[in-house]
């Protein structure tokens, strides 16, 4: 028993740890061909990242990523794929900016307004992306991405100019107007000093990441422990077993995509909550396509995605330092990222079938028979 | 002649029709908005060049499905491809080289992408997604060690690149310029059928004229050669393929490989064509509306070309078009065209599709007649609105190939 | 007359299944042979070793008296073998000619195709054999008794002279059958040799000159066609020791447990595939449909158990009106359902055993407590099902591919019954399962009647039905054109009444 479940957990990571080490060599064989010196690169980034400062830093950075990862994954583990993640977190900040600023709320409810703004108009986007495919059959891999550029290009880019902050000088900002101190989410120096030395050089952890460790217990008891949870896993592993076992498909189309779009409607919060309070040109893009790499990555998994967005947030962090040390290119850590990403999904569809096998030799072991 | 009997028509006879139709449709629309860039020269010409990296990436996106394989890295294979059309220019001071290492660029993505989904098994969205994180990075860590020690160039962009240039074909457009005269006579339809004529082959770049050319090549290769055949069954039945003695595998490597090399070629057309310069971001997003274009067209050669004018169109015309007066006159023939769907739906007793597109038709006419000018968000949305509206409409009545996005072992376990 | 195959020894292993124990028996040239076994018998395995699409662990094969070993169909075609397989291998989207020349195409310069010289060689192979087609017709617009003729087509136009035919009847109705068989004398009389795959017994002795019995992957015997009759091929395809399912005294009430009322159901085309069916399905009852596949019987579970909305019709359950409600209301109202294909809609297969037993009972106790699933009570129940089912496995973490298929089933047929629902629908039980799980499923079935639940069987072994069935209907072309007293009829009876044979006869 003791030794199955020893082979259990080194099956579980031999995916990871040999992407991990394939994407490590092969970026070192770039490195040395680039002539720069590969340990001194790394050494230079490890020893940046067990700084106090550092840390918190990629935990800034891991937080909106995390987040991404699981609206992401609450699609996939349907095998919905919605790539809109991306789409439907610009378009809740923008609207959540332009909104949360118009209204006067106390401290804290203010916040809450937000961000319940936010994953409204997250999930009504997702949700129409569901709603295409269960009434007219569009699948939403490409309604998604169509949707993702409506929304950049077309919506926000259309009325970002007309919510521009208007200052007391009639001066036009460059972003909407900011919230109000009553919208901005407290950060957790405080309890990061308390077991440590002070946070220096400005650094302030975000505390959206409450709301993003809240989010991954929920997506836990969601997915492993509720009913609706096990409806979309059986329709995620085979559709037509769950139809027949009273799955309503449709439904849980909806609901999966609406899901994932709420979800999806918190990654723009640091920037709205703890760092710009506004939506401005600076407005971080792209998570909603790493989402999807942590979310691959972490297999779906609300610990294994913890682990992904930290090794891409530890690898973002990174080329800063590398920047300014001049031992490699910075750029060599999106490659990292792009080598492990490809090289993980590759070693987890091997590991799948290693153990598919074992399975299989193991069962018909343990019963003594054969059919 | 009835709607089926159309439909029946081989694909050289029903694309010109429809093309006439729509020119018609908008020299109409011309005539009513007073318009005169909707049909002109100029602006065909940079519609065209607007389309063709579409157009080429399609075709891509073509060859890769109709093997079996979903391909959204298409994407990622543009920017590779654009990376290296600017790099090999540059290195061996000529843009057909430039031309050369894109194609071989884009074809290394499509290789990745082929190990992963045809040799592991990797589903093809995860491995077209892990492209497209990869690729952007890749572009950006060369262009630091490469383009940045240049004069001119920075992490972002590469020094300027020679354009492949073009050529005007004689009589028709010059000399004589047969085409020409008849524009200038002002002919109601006419001119403005031969204006689009001459448009396309006024100071034609070479490269158009291989992405207009790739058209008719591909769609033989795939219809009426071994080599297509083989391919067309991977997408359509490995298990039937395999049973007579093919090698599935090696189709399916062989057709995404060319689809990575056809997507890096619209890369480098990007850089060789359009910008004369490598710059980060470069293909904003065209690699997924070749994908839509491929859908649009029902994974036929000639749809795709005609996806990709319908989508390069009104991003051609808005850069003619600084008022934006043309532009905004699209939505009146968006409005026309969902008055036909309304209409067709009617006959077809499909109510609710009827209700819908005459809604949208109403929304489209008023936005029309409430507006002046078109806002400047509005061409670079079209494309993607006019592909959900195609997809809410026909969603059903396309045909994909068979076996696409379906993991295929040998033996079939 | 010389041997155009033979097979020594030849021995195939599967995780937990030998599929193929020592086969031997030839074949000679000219002759249709055919090789009859039971389903699961070993008898598609034993052909894709044949034709190159496996290889055989152990064992000689011989064509034409030279010893062979195929790594690929290329090699079986190139010796002269073709094969027709149950599933056709037609791309839909193809026309005849392309499928027909796929892998073999005649070319001109540069690899373009010369569909004249392949039209023209195809014509040659038609006229041949007496088998027309049009080559630019699409495989989509083709019945299917003609996408067949496109499939022995495809295999001539190769030069074949050895044809395997996997079971080719399964998917015809009986004039296409006909059709089928005056093809393959011609076939014959041209010198062809046939080897011909199928467990219709009537069908084998009617075309073939020999028969091969297989049973549990080992090779019976040989027989002469002229020799045997069918209740001598039944009891060699059986052996002695499989126990015949039979029911006990009945226990048949009066109290109505299933009514269907006036079912009538559409395929894509507006076609009715269900055609006004009703019948009703008392407490203690079991309900035999029979039919050939493709009758129907699919669409109307279907529409029953409410994946489907039908045309018109309606459902009760214990009298109460169900037709509107989901699969999910039904099952809550007291609805099982053991799908026809295990893999396909039955099993969640990389989930464990514990999620699988939930599957269909997610929303109640014990798997259930509110919103939540409860783990501990799935446990409890799942490992109930495995041990009052006997679905032998090392525990109920397990995932359920890790389980041989009758244990799979087994597992199925508890998640079922152990609910004690008043109707359970029963779609293929014992289908591709090995003997010793397919009595232990009788044996639930039995009990579950004993118990007072209603049963519908759908069953394409007709001993199951009549053993176990207390009333028959036969289901053709959409429409129950015949209910029978299982006491007094045979499975060839039976037989004739599934092709329409009966009826057209105007027996009863």
């Amino acid at each position: 028993m003791n030794t199955s479940w020893t082979r259990r957990l080194v099956l579980a990571l031999a995916a990871p740890v040999s992407a991990f080490v394939f994407a490590f060599l092969l970026s070192s064989i770039v490195l040395i061909l680039s002539s720069y010196n590969p340990i001194a690169a790394y050494s230079e980034m490890i020893n940046n990242a067990v700084k106090l400062e550092s840390i918190i830093d990629m935990l800034n950075e891991a937080t909106p990523l995390y987040i991404s990862g699981v609206a992401a994954a609450i699609g996939f583990r349907m095998n919905l794929f919605n790539i809109g993640v991306e789409g439907q977190y610009q378009l809740a900040a923008f609207a959540a900016a332009v909104i949360g600023a118009k209204v006067v709320l106390p401290n804290g409810l203010h916040m809450l307004f937000v961000m319940g703004v936010a994953m409204i108009v997250g999930g009504l986007y997702s949700g129409l992306a569901g709603l295409l495919k269960v009434t007219r059959g569009v699948n939403e891999v490409i309604s998604t991405i169509m949707l993702n550029s409506v929304a950049t290009l077309g919506i926000i880019a259309g009325l970002f100019p007309r919510f521009l902050e208007e200052k007391a000088d009639g001066a036009v900002g460059l972003g909407t107007t900011p919230l109000a101190e009553t919208a901005w989410i407290p950060n957790l120096n405080g309890v990061v000093q308390i077991f440590t030395r002070d946070i220096v050089k400005g650094r302030k952890l975000t505390g959206i990441l409450v709301v993003a460790i809240v989010v991954g217990i929920l997506y836990h008891l969601f997915i492993n422990r509720s009913r609706l949870g096990f409806d979309v896993r059986a329709t995620g592993m085979n559709p037509l077993a769950a139809k027949v076992g009273g799955v309503p498909s449709k439904k849980m189309i909806l609901l999966a995509m609406g899901l994932s779009g709420v979800v999806a409607g918190l990654v723009g919060l640091p920037d709205l909550l703890s760092k710009s309070h506004s939506y401005d040109q600076g407005f971080t893009k792209l998570r909603g396509f790493a989402g999807i790499a942590v979310a691959l990555l972490g297999r779906n998994h609300p610990g294994g995605m913890v682990g992904a967005a930290l090794l891409f947030a530890f690898l973002n962090t990174s080329s800063g330092v590398l920047q300014i040390s001049k031992t490699a290119s910075s750029e060599i850590v999106t490659i990292m990222q792009g080598i492990i990403l490809l090289a993980a999904v590759v070693a987890y569809q091997m590991v799948a079938q290693v153990r598919q096998r074992e399975e299989i030799k193991a069962a018909s072991e343990a019963t003594g028979a054969n059919a | 002649m009835s709607f089926t009997q159309f439909q029946k028509l081989p694909a050289y006879y029903r694309w010109p029709i429809l093309a006439f139709v729509g020119i018609v449709v908008l020299a109409l629309v011309q005539e009513l908005t007073g318009q005169g860039l909707l049909t002109s020269t100029t602006t065909i010409q940079t519609a065209l060049k607007w389309a063709m990296p579409i157009l080429i990436a399609g075709l891509g996106g073509l060859l890769s499905e109709r093997c079996g394989v979903v391909n959204i890295g298409l994407e990622g294979m543009m920017i590779l491809g654009t990376w290296f059309g600017a790099w090999g220019t540059l290195q061996f001071g000529s843009p057909w080289w430039g031309l050369f290492f894109g194609i071989l660029g884009g074809a290394m993505g499509g290789l990745l992408h082929a190990i992963a989904t045809v040799g592991f098994g990797v589903d093809h969205i995860v491995s077209g997604v892990a492209i497209n994180i990869l690729a952007p990075g890749t572009a950006r860590y060369l262009s630091d060690r490469v383009f940045a020690q240049m004069d001119g160039g920075s992490i972002s962009q590469s020094p300027r690149v020679e354009s492949l240039g073009g050529f005007t074909w004689p009589v028709l457009a010059k000399g004589p310029d047969l085409f020409g005269r008849v524009e200038r006579l002002d002919w109601f339809i006419v001119s403005d059928v031969f204006g689009v004529l001459r448009g396309l082959l006024f100071q034609m770049s070479y490269l158009t004229a291989i992405g207009l050319a790739l058209v008719p090549i591909s769609a033989f290769l795939l219809t009426k050669t071994r080599f297509g055949l083989r391919l067309r069954i991977a997408g359509e039945n490995p298990l039937a393929g395999e049973s007579l003695g093919i090698n599935i595998y090696r189709q399916k490597f062989i057709g995404v490989i060319i689809s990575g090399g056809l997507a890096g070629m619209a890369g480098s057309l990007i850089v060789l064509d359009l910008a004369q310069l490598y710059r980060q971001n470069q293909t904003t997003g065209r690699g997924f509306i070749a994908l839509a274009a491929l859908i649009f067209g029902n994974w036929k050669a000639s749809g795709v070309l005609a996806g990709a004018v319908l989508f390069g169109y009104p991003f051609g015309l808005s850069l003619r078009d600084l008022e934006g007066t043309a532009t905004r006159s699209l939505l009146l023939v968006i409005a026309i065209a969902l008055v036909v769907v309304m209409v067709w739906a009617f006959t077809k007793q499909n109510i609710a599709d009827g209700i819908l597109a005459g809604t949208v038709a109403v929304g489209s006419l008023l936005f029309f007649l409430f507006t002046n000018t078109a806002p400047s968000w509005l061409p670079g949305t079209m494309p993607y609105v006019l592909v959900l509206l195609v997809l809410v409409f026909a969603s059903q009545r396309l045909r994909m190939p068979a076996a696409v996005g379906l993991p295929y072992r040998k033996g079939g376990s | 007359m010389s041997t155009a195959i033979e097979l020594i020894g030849i021995t195939k292993r599967f995780p937990g299944v030998i599929a193929n124990d020592n086969i031997n028996f030839s074949v000679e040239e000219g002759e249709i042979h055919a090789i009859c076994g039971e389903n699961g018998a070993g008898k598609s395995t034993l052909m894709k070793i044949l034709y190159g699409m496996q290889p055989a662990d152990e064992g000689v094969m011989k064509v034409n008296g030279v010893e062979v070993d195929f790594s690929s169909p290329t090699d079986a075609i190139a010796a002269g073998i073709g094969m027709v397989h149950q599933h056709f291998m037609l791309a839909d989207q193809f026309s005849v000619i392309e499928n027909v020349i796929l892998g073999s195409e005649p070319t001109t310069v540069g690899g373009i195709l010369d569909f004249d010289t392949a039209k023209t060689h195809l014509a040659e192979v038609g006229d041949a054999y007496g088998l027309t087609i049009d080559p630019d017709d699409f495989v989509s617009e083709l019945e299917v008794g003609e996408r067949q003729r496109v499939e022995i087509i495809k295999v001539l136009y190769r030069g074949a002279n050895i044809l395997i035919l996997d079971e080719p009847t399964a998917v015809l109705v009986p004039q296409e059958v006909e059709a089928l068989f005056d093809n393959l004398r011609e076939l014959k009389a041209a010198g062809s040799t046939i080897i011909f795959i199928d467990h219709k017994l009537q069908e084998v002795l009617e075309i073939s000159d020999r028969i091969t019995i297989i049973r549990r992957g080992k090779s019976i015997t040989t027989v002469n066609a002229a020799d045997v009759t069918a209740g001598d091929l039944a009891e060699l395809m059986v052996g002695e020791e499989l126990p015949s399912p039979e029911t006990t005294e009945s226990t048949v009430t009066d109290v109505v447990a299933l009514e269907v009322q006036n079912i009538t159901v559409l395929d894509e085309y507006g076609r009715p595939v269900v055609h006004d069916v009703s019948f009703k399905i008392h407490q203690g009852e079991v309900l035999g449909i029979a039919g050939i596949e493709g009758n129907g019987q699919g669409e109307l579970v279907d529409a029953i158990v409410g994946m489907e909305r039908p045309l018109s019709g309606s459902v009760y359950l214990g009298g109460l009106d169900v037709s509107l409600k989901s699969v999910r209301q039904r099952r809550d109202e007291g609805f099982g359902y053991v799908p026809k294909d295990r893999h396909e809609a039955g099993l969640l297969l990389v989930a464990p055993l514990w999620e699988n037993a939930a599957l269909g009972h997610q929303t109640k106790p014990p798997f259930a407590k509110g919103w939540w699933i409860d783990r501990k009570g799935s446990h409890q129940r799942t490992d109930e099902i495995r041990e009052r089912f006997d679905v032998r496995s090392p525990n109920a973490d397990v995932a359920a591919h890790a389980l041989s298929g009758g244990n799979q089933q087994k597992l199925i047929i508890g998640r079922e019954l152990i609910g004690d629902p008043k109707v359970i629908i029963l779609a293929h039980p014992t289908r591709g399962i090995d003997v010793g799980a397919q009595a232990a499923v009788w044996n639930e079935i039995r009990s579950a009647r004993a118990a007072g639940q209603a049963s519908l069987l759908i069953s394409a072994d007709l001993d199951e039905l009549i053993g176990l069935s207390d009333r028959i209907v036969v289901m053709f072309h959409g429409k129950l054109v015949a209910e029978l007293d299982p006491a007094e009829i045979t499975p060839r009876l039976l037989g004739s009444y599934m092709t329409g044979a009966a009826l057209q006869g105007g027996a009863q």
